[in-house]
């Protein structure tokens, strides 16, 4: 658990700007992005800016690598996927993330974002992230 | 004479950023657009930092930034008809962006056919050589109801939105 890089995370400008906060039971995380009129991207339609969502989905694959263990500093993506499903309505989006695997340098994580209905995601995420566990003290 | 694409393409320039608030709440700025192409900027803003050690802007700004420029190459690609969704957007983050640098994105609709638009992009601080992160994107026109579909006709015919 890294508590107190989550608190750094979601104080970070840009984070707590579009209102992202994060519900934990446990090493259990879910991400939530409440609706405001600034995530919209095309009013016409109107759905959710993909590029909203998708930053949403980054950050709640940070949330949950600092949730699960002890890092010295933020992941940093290398590279994401982003599948987008359905068009995200005018409402709040949830993301959880599982980590596919976390070494020493490396992790790769999936997420799913929803909205209504968690069976119905808008967007999935996969990506591999840069991190920097705590050093295993020697004994 | 009928109204070529890029004449087309100038007259709704101004909705490109003002017709998306999302756009707008980052201060995306349209540097170019032509037929499949567009050049997007995100200004450096300290409200959009995302690791306030460094004061490196967020991954966020680029990704939205990217998904942005690559929707609007593919819009312009498809012939500026009717607004494309995207599909999927894959980002490489190569290295972080220079704090106090604007990041430039610049998007290339590689093949448009029917209702399809493929799409890649270089994100850049300055240095187009030195890539701050490339994307490639697909992108689909799809008819969220024929109420949207009727405000997506009239805006790009009226460059307006009602």
């Amino acid at each position: 658990m890294s508590d107190a890089l989550i608190e750094t995370l979601l104080k970070a400008p840009y984070v707590a700007k579009f209102g992202v906060r994060f519900e934990r039971k446990g090493d259990e995380l879910t991400g939530v992005l409440p609706y405001e009129e600034h995530l919209v991207g095309n009013p016409l339609v109107p759905a959710l800016h993909g590029g909203a969502v998708g930053a949403f989905m980054e950050i709640v694959a940070s949330g949950a690598l600092l949730a699960s263990q002890t890092l010295v500093r933020l992941p940093k993506p290398i590279d994401v996927a982003v599948d987008y499903l359905r068009p995200a309505r005018a409402a709040d989006v949830y993301a959880r993330a599982v980590i596919g695997r976390s070494g020493a340098r490396v992790a790769n994580v999936r997420v799913e974002a929803w909205q209504g209905r968690r069976e119905a995601p808008v967007a999935t995420l996969h990506g591999h992230f840069l991190i920097k566990p705590e050093p295993v003290a020697n004994s | 004479m009928p109204e070529s694409l890029q004449e087309l393409l100038n007259r709704l320039a101004p909705l490109i950023v003002d017709g998306s608030p999302h756009a707008q709440a980052l201060g995306l700025a349209l540097d170019g657009l032509g037929p499949g192409r567009a050049t997007m900027r995100a200004p450096y803003r300290e409200d959009l930092i995302g690791d306030p050690d460094t004061g490196v802007m967020h991954g966020g700004v680029v990704t939205a930034l990217l998904d942005h420029a690559c929707g609007v190459a593919a819009f312009s690609g498809l012939g500026a008809k009717e607004t494309p969704a995207t599909l999927d957007l894959r980002i490489d983050y190569m290295r972080p962006a220079e704090p106090g640098r604007d990041i430039i994105a610049e998007a290339e609709c590689i093949r448009a056919h029917g209702l399809i638009a493929f799409v890649r992009a270089t994100a850049h601080d300055g240095d187009e050589s030195d890539p701050v992160a490339t994307a490639s994107a697909a992108f689909m026109v799809t008819r969220p109801s024929r109420e949207a579909a009727e405000r997506v006709r009239k805006a790009i015919e009226t460059g307006e939105l009602s």
